[in-house]
């Protein structure tokens, strides 16, 4: 039995509901408008009343309206059909809406209406099932039945798309019939499973599944130890990011935080990326929707859209689904880990969701944290960031979900909320640096003061010594500040010179130059030698200007082989070319 | 269900806001409030129980408990028609230039926001003549981007500039917290060049009632997402925007909403956005870009206001001693236009090229400011006195050109001539080996000597 109940009180998007009935913390209900039926989920329930917060405008909305209550949480809808799809944060596909709001008027189409909701997966489409389960097989939570062919899950580059035991079944069941190969909607049943009660469930390629809820089908998890190929230099090399593992992208605005977002939602080599977009602008999602079909993805040959699955909630967009819908992406990311895929989840802006809990905290009148963040700000960062991690499943394979997430700190200064309580969980920090965007080096992540606890693609002493020529380089230019150039010993200024080598040729990187926003694992190895070669030879020079004048030469050739395409002749040549020059100058 | 019942107790008055017992209302309706003061217009923001809260649009100010409070059923809406263009309103619409008042077709304001399913990349470059932004930080259809600046600054002198340059079909100017003076300029600067004709006014100057000041967003956009809807690129000059920021946090306040940072309210980031995000290039109509002016209190570019507007916006102009400053400012759609390598699209029945302005353009631009960042470093040096090394002379001498013939605004020429201007300027103070530029560009561009 499900509840019913009236309005009592609206103020924003949040409505007071006076209810018959039990409901459930989380519980979704509808507001009825004339025709219309707006979204909402109970956030506190005092007595017979509940807050909810409605995921739709609240204009028109009278004390007395009616709310009907669903029974269920806030949930997703997992199986085939997602890839390549543009959600908003309540998984609701954008093209469809708009395809559906066209029939109301020509220029209804362009905006989003309020109280349309379509389902996250297409109902009318029919998917190849291949069975792979048997009557008699023993078959719990998470464990595979068949699969069906879904773009890049071909079953031939790529697995197919399992087709899985519902995750919400507890126990072990028997597996009574499986429908035979062919095709089938989401919604017909594929199979008849019997509890140990002898109680039949039958199963169909959809489940549903609560949002805020991790999905826990696998026997344990597994340290993040292998490194996760952004292609980004700096990131791989000095910051990198574990398969599994959690990071975090802080900075000003117009530092370079959805550029990184966008490079490595472009070039890391994953199976499947989800970019949430959360609270920003709808300009960068419309880029990524755009271009993505175009761009082929060298693993697969296929689109890199086909890889892809965007949530799209930004800035104006209703602010309780903007809540929801780092949610959403997470819970998706699971969904295919269970398939024994590594997985990427970019949330961009973490900081917009914590600002999605402080509106909805503020209208609940609940006592403020610092900056009147909720106090429980710390612990729901805390438990997205948990939802990382790398896992074996019950079929023994393993399957990931690593996070990345960008955080805008007011006034860009760290020292806040979002941004403290971020670091205290994540493994990785790629701090941006207002100087450094400033002075165009990009990708503006400042060296010194950014960590990682995962592995370097080059072994951790020859990163550590590079980092430390890096540091020692900036002291000096700090000190030239005071001292002046002429007060600055030729071995330090050599330094000085090394960092800022390493530094233009390394670390900073052209996200728009076709050459340069990509540098596979095997090209940064190659360069690292080189560049380490300048760094720790010995130089036998007499004067400053002629140390300045063999670095910028050395630093123009450097950016000319960038240039070259890998192990091409004229790559070669370029690296001999500069391992003599290094050599030659040298005084050893 | 319309609600034609009067009430005439008021329960409680503060600030802008009245609470009243009344039945039926609806959310976010408007009410029109009769009192001694005069009539006003009125929003309900507040359902609890029998209890509803209202914003009087003119201010509580002299509205007594026995006022008339009458509601109409329906939000706020502002008449759309041509009739519209060459003239002047309020912000709640009433006409400020004496002409008629306007009742056509009333539309809602503040309306859905539009599906990024239905926008497309924007990639048709402004073209304003001032290297700083056509070179460094292009200005591109459908942008939303704010000029920074602390009081005194000339920045609506820029905002019209640029407004009289983009070949735009409809401007909508929303003044908020304007100087009458102000107002009566830009009705001059535009009238000058003709472009008053095509141009609706949304002024609420210093001596209007708050409430007022935020509706101008919403009444300009509102107007100007019609136009687009007509498929006319429509650019929208909003002035100043801080001020539109302290209307909503003088009302949050007397609202008792617990601020977030120095007293403004928590949604100040969502309810900032929520206007801006309404430039658009719509897939299948026409345009809005937004140009707004974004005043800095104390020159201060982590107070809320101008930290907030630049999370949301597409980039900024930092303007600072009359120039338009290269560390600052940014347009973040700016490689949408300079790619360098060639697309061609019909616009209005004609071919145009509109990855591409010149394939040498992202690296002039991006060099350019990596040597002038230097050069900042050298200045400081040199006021603390050191030697100046043969490098830093090059440095000196690059910096000074560069804010003569780059950064003074009253520097007019067309990006390709800024670009040959560029490599000169380089040419002229260092070696090709010293800006970091590839030589497969430098061979090609680098001007030869003599
Ligand atoms: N790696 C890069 N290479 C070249 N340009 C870059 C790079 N990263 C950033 N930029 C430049 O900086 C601009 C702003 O970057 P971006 O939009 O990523 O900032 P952001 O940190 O996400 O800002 P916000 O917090 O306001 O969203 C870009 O539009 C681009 O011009
Ligand atoms: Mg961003």
């Amino acid at each position: 039995m499900t509840a019913k109940g009236k309005i009592v009180a609206v103020n924003g998007n949040m409505i007071t509901v006076a209810f018959d009935g039990a409901v459930a913390q989380n519980e979704v209900g509808y507001a009825v408008l004339g025709d219309q039926r707006l979204m909402a989920e109970i956030v506190r329930v005092r007595g017979s009343r509940c807050d909810m917060q409605v995921f739709d405008a609240t204009t028109d909305l009278m004390v007395g309206d009616t709310v009907e209550f669903s029974g269920e949480l806030l949930a997703a809808e997992l199986g085939p059909g997602m890839l390549a799809q543009v959600y908003d944060g309540l998984q609701n596909p954008l093209a469809d809406l708009a395809k559906e709001a066209a029939k109301i008027s020509k220029d209804a189409e362009f905006f989003l209406q309020r109280g349309m909701y379509l389902p996250g997966l297409p109902r009318d489409r029919k998917w190849d099932f291949h069975p792979t389960a048997k009557p008699g097989d023993r078959v719990s939570a998470g464990e595979a039945l068949g699969w069906v062919t879904e773009g890049i899950f071909d079953n031939k580059t790529m697995p197919g798309h399992k087709i899985m035991v519902p995750f919400a079944l507890r126990g072990v069941y028997t597996v009574k019939e499986v429908a035979k190969a062919g095709d089938y909607t989401v919604t017909e049943d594929i199979a008849t499973l019997t509890d140990a009660n002898g109680k039949d469930v039958k199963v169909q390629m959809m489940q549903r599944w609560p949002v805020k809820v991790p999905i826990k089908c696998f026997t344990e998890r597994l340290e993040p130890t292998e490194t996760l190929e952004t292609t980004v230099r700096t990131i791989d090399t000095f910051f990198p990011v574990a398969i599994g593992g959690t990071y975090c992208i802080p900075g000003p605005f117009g530092a370079g935080k959805t550029v990184l977002q966008q490079t490595t939602a472009r070039y890391a080599k994953v199976d499947i990326v989800i970019s949430a977009a959360c609270g920003e602008r709808a300009g960068e999602v419309v880029e990524t929707l755009k271009e993505f079909p175009e761009i082929v993805d060298p693993k697969t040959g296929q689109s890199l859209m086909k890889r892809t699955i965007i949530i799209c909630n930004t800035s104006s967009m209703p602010v309780a689904s903007r809540e929801a819908s780092v949610y959403t992406a997470v819970t998706l990311a699971e969904y295919f880990r269970q398939m024994g895929l590594n997985v990427l989840v970019l949330a961009d802006s973490t900081s917009r969701w914590a600002q999605a809990m402080r509106e909805l905290s503020g209208r609940l009148e609940e006592i403020p944290g610092e900056e009147a963040f909720p106090a429980y700000l710390e612990s729901r960062i805390a438990a997205f960031y948990e939802r990382a991690g790398r896992v074996k499943l019950k079929d023994g394979s393993t399957g990931s979900v690593t996070i990345g997430g960008t955080v805008s700190p007011a006034g860009g200064n760290f020292d806040e909320p979002v941004t403290q309580a971020t670091l205290k969980v994540v493994g990785g920090f790629h701090g941006l640096s207002r100087a450094r965007s400033d002075a165009r080096r990009y990708p503006a992540i400042d060296p010194l003061d950014s960590w990682s606890h995962y592995n370097s693609v080059i072994e951790q002493p020859r990163v550590e010594k590079a980092r430390s020529i890096l540091r020692k380089g900036n002291e000096v230019g700090q000190m030239m500040k005071v001292v002046g150039e002429e007060g600055t010993s030729l071995e330090d200024f050599t330094t000085y010179l090394k960092a800022e080598f390493l530094d233009a040729v390394y670390l900073q990187q052209n996200a728009f130059s076709d050459s340069d926003a990509t540098t596979p694992v095997a090209r940064q190895q190659v360069m690292f030698d080189i560049v380490e070669k300048a760094l720790l030879s010995g130089y036998a020079f007499k004067e400053k200007d002629e140390t300045r004048k063999f670095f910028m030469d050395l630093q123009q050739t450097f950016i000319d082989w960038n240039d070259k395409p890998f192990d091409s002749d004229e790559f070669k040549s370029l690296k001999a070319t500069l391992e003599k020059k290094i050599e030659e100058a040298s005084n050893v | 269900m319309f609600n034609n019942k009067i009430y005439h107790k008021i329960d409680a008055l503060s600030g802008s806001v009245a609470t009243l017992r009344a039945e039926g209302v609806k959310y976010n309706e408007i009410a029109e409030i009769e009192s001694r003061a005069g009539t006003s217009l009125a929003q309900v923001i507040k359902l609890d129980g029998p209890n509803v809260t209202l914003q009087i649009f003119a201010g509580a100010r002299g509205v007594d408990t026995a006022a008339k409070v009458r509601f109409l059923g329906e939000t706020m809406k502002v008449p759309f028609s041509d009739a519209l263009l060459g003239r002047a309103f309020t912000g709640s619409g009433v006409p400020r230039d004496g002409g008629p008042a306007i009742t056509e077709n009333p539309s809602p304001i503040g309306q859905p926001s539009v599906n990024p399913a239905k926008r497309i990349m924007p990639n048709r470059m402004v073209k304003t003549n001032i290297p700083m932004i056509d070179l460094f930080n292009s200005l591109v259809i459908s942008q939303k981007l704010p000029i920074f600046a602390k009081a005194g600054e000339p920045y609506n002198d820029l905002l019209a500039r640029i407004a009289l340059q983009a070949d735009s079909d409809v401007i909508v100017i929303g003044g908020m917290g304007l100087k009458y003076d102000e107002y009566l300029k830009f009705r001059s600067t535009l009238d000058k060049s003709g472009a008053l004709a095509k141009t609706v006014m949304f002024v609420h100057t210093a001596a209007d009632p708050t409430v007022e000041c935020k509706l101008v967003p919403d009444v300009s956009l509102a107007v100007a997402e019609k136009f687009a809807l007509q498929g006319k690129d429509v650019l929208v000059l909003l002035t100043d925007m801080t001020a539109f920021a302290d209307a909503m946090k003088e009302i949050a306040i007397t609202m008792e909403q617990i601020p977030s940072n120095r007293g403004y309210p928590g949604d100040l980031y969502s309810q900032l956005a929520a206007r801006y995000e309404k430039a658009v290039d719509f897939d299948g109509a026409g345009s809005i870009t937004i140009l707004a002016v974004t005043t800095m209190p104390g020159d201060d570019v982590t107070h809320p206001v101008p930290d907030n507007t630049g999370y949301i916006t597409e980039g900024q102009f930092y303007l600072r001693n009359g120039r338009i400053e290269p560390f600052g400012s940014l347009s973040r759609l700016k490689q949408q236009v300079n790619k360098g390598v060639d697309k061609f699209v019909e616009v209005d029945g004609k071919r145009v090229n509109i990855n591409k302005t010149r394939e040498d353009h992202r690296t002039i631009m991006d060099a350019m400011i990596k040597l002038y960042a230097q050069y900042k470093e050298t200045i400081e040096k040199q006021s603390m006195g050191f030697k100046m090394s043969a490098w830093d002379q090059k440095l000196l001498k690059y910096g000074a050109m560069f804010e003569e013939k780059m950064m003074d605004l009253s520097v007019n020429i067309d990006l390709i001539d800024a670009l040959d201007l560029g490599w000169q300027i380089l040419a002229d103070c260092f070696d090709r080996t010293e800006v970091g530029i590839p030589s497969k560009l430098s061979d090609k561009f680098w001007p030869k000597k003599g």
